[in-house]
């Protein structure tokens, strides 16, 4: 097994995302304590190009029409066959929508054992250790890795990217595609935008977030006329879009928005990871939860423990009084 | 046809949790267990294709707190036509992903489902998602974060939430594994008194199954996060505290 650290790069519409920066910084500073090799695995149709702009040592290449969009099942079979053939010393992917269609896959497919919601990664005393985000953000689990090959998949925006300007790689390698992409039971793809929205969140100055504390639907209406009285527009977390109560135009988190307004007020919001993810770099963030041990009062600036419809109907009564 | 939708129970975390001596797991005994909320969802999601298909819903589990009847029997009040439960030494046990679907496996096989649906992720599980991992084991193919499906020749058409609204609609052929996000519609509700009913009137097929011999992920120890960054605590009346942040937005300028 050799030493070097694997990342794959995960790409939409022509551009590396985010968090695959944060992997490959992730993978440097780790690299650095050993002096391994970064490699970036990069998988797609006409993506030479995107090759050139990837901060690692070697960029290995496949290019293959089935892997034009990232799909569960054609960028797992390719990541599976590479690392196989060649197994690293730990294997990078991002806990994103399309990394967790594959990290789970490959290594279950490769039997090497798997640290996922990965919010830090270090080695101490010559022993890496990985630190996981479990139970909605309440409980941290520190995990050792052994020798075997190990993937690792971390969250998006808990690792800083590489301070250093991106430099060309040392080296790219193309490879052919695996004979594995022959046999996909995987069809049609179609990718499409949201719908235009009524609202864009993400421009929002001011937001009034509500979580499942607010309790049912029609709680909405005070939350509603906070937000219209502090001249907020509303949003909420995911339990509350999937219940069908507001649209997705105004979910914040992974798998809806980021938003980063000067003022984020949450109301009964516990704040899990997912959802920290989308408004933590929000400029003043305000959060009411009765749980005090609610992690969104770890990202919070201010925190109140109190029923949310209280200090709710405080502040309205004073802001339209 | 058949359709399997694995369920689960997790700690409730919007309870307190607290970490037991060792270190290594939560203090059991002070957990309440909640039925994962993503498979919820899977359940309304696989509710709905059998609806629309004339297929049968099976609901299996893993009895590893011994109140997955419970679960179970809601499944079934929900129109689920049959509930296994896996039964062995594992009660109270915190079971990996992987030892989870290697004992599910055999199961899902001799059921031979068109489809089988669970929830996206749980809170507990460290070494990565069920659905995926299912999917490995399985040979089928698969996709995660699924907000909606629908059976169509041969195929099953499934659209994957990415991020900021974007999906991704993806055609995946039969027999194939789903871990669903969100269901079409929210879960529906069913009354406790339906439940009842079918306490007296059906029954749960129980399997004892043998014990896989790696069952715990390798925690070197659980804490809670640092309390760095905490936020400053406003205290007092709800008056006083809408006060408080009034003059707070007033200083800075977004009142």
């Amino acid at each position: 097994m050799a030493q070097r650290i694997a990342v794959l790069v995960e790409h939409l519409e022509g551009q590396p995302t985010d968090v695959t920066f944060e992997l490959l910084g992730l993978a440097r500073r780790i690299a650095n304590t050993n002096g391994a090799p970064v490699e970036a695995l990069l998988f797609g149709q006409g993506v030479r190009h995107l090759a050139e702009t990837i901060p690692a040592d070697r960029v290995v290449l496949v290019e293959d029409p089935r892997l034009r969009y990232l799909t569960p099942e054609a960028t797992a079979v390719t990541l599976a066959a590479l690392l196989r053939a060649d197994p690293p010393r730990l294997a990078l992917i991002p806990n994103t929508s399309l990394g967790m269609d594959v990290a789970a896959w490959v290594a279950a497919a490769l039997d090497w054992p798997l640290i996922a919601y990965c919010e830090g990664l270090e080695a101490r005393d010559g022993q890496l250790v990985a630190t996981a985000q479990l139970f909605g953000g309440k409980i941290l689990a520190d995990v050792r890795i052994d020798d075997r090959p190990t993937v690792i998949s971390a969250l998006a925006g808990a690792f800083a990217a590489d301070a250093m300007q991106p430099e060309p790689p040392g080296t790219i390698e193309r490879r052919d595609p695996p004979s594995e992409l022959a046999a996909l039971h995987t069809r049609s793809v179609v990718l499409e935008r949201p719908e235009a929205a009524d609202v864009d969140i993400t421009r929002a100055e001011k937001i009034v977030a509500v979580g499942r504390g607010i309790e049912s639907k029609d709680n909405l209406e005070l939350a509603e006329q906070l937000a219209q009285a502090l001249g907020a527009v509303l949003a909420a977390s995911r339990p509350l879009v999937d219940a069908g109560w507001l649209p997705r135009s105004r979910q914040v988190g992974k798998s809806g928005l980021k938003v980063k307004p000067k003022l984020y007020f949450a109301l009964g919001i516990s704040g899990a990871p997912e959802h920290l993810e989308g408004m933590k770099d929000a400029e003043l963030i305000i959060a009411v939860n009765k749980d005090p041990k609610a992690p969104i009062f770890s990202v919070a600036d201010y925190g109140v423990v109190a029923d949310l419809f209280e200090v709710a109907e405080a502040l309205l009564e004073r802001l339209e009084g | 046809m058949t359709i399997v939708v694995v369920m689960e129970q997790v700690p409730d975390v919007v309870e307190e949790l607290a970490i037991a001596p060792s270190g290594t797991d939560l203090d059991r005994d002070a957990v309440s267990y909640v039925v994962n909320e993503y498979d919820d969802h899977a359940l309304e999601e696989a509710l709905l294709l059998a609806e629309a298909t004339g297929d049968e819903v099976v609901a299996v589990g893993i009895d590893t707190t011994g109140e997955l009847d419970q679960a179970l029997y809601t499944a079934l009040a929900k129109g689920a036509r049959r509930a296994i439960k896996l039964t062995g030494d594992f009660e109270g046990t915190w079971l990996s992903t992987r030892a989870a679907a290697r004992l599910l496996v055999p199961v899902i096989q001799e059921l031979e489902p068109r489809l089988v649906l669970t929830g996206v992720q749980a809170p507990d599980d460290l070494d990565g998602q069920l659905a995926p991992t299912l999917a490995a084991l399985l040979g089928w193919p698969h996709a995660s974060v699924v907000i909606g499906s629908q059976l169509v020749d041969g195929a099953v058409q499934v659209r994957k939430e990415l991020w900021g609204g974007m999906t991704m609609t993806l055609e995946l052929e039969l027999p194939a594994v789903l871990g669903v996000q969100a269901a079409r519609q929210a879960p529906r509700y069913v009354p406790i008194s339906r439940v009842r009913q079918v306490m007296r009137e059906a029954s749960i097929e129980t399997r004892d199954v043998e014990t896989p011999g790696d069952l715990a992920p390798a925690i070197m120890r659980l804490r809670f996060p640092e309390e760095a960054g905490q936020a400053e605590i406003l205290t007092g009346s709800a008056s006083e505290i809408a006060d408080r942040i009034i003059e707070l937005l007033r200083a800075r300028g977004l009142l």
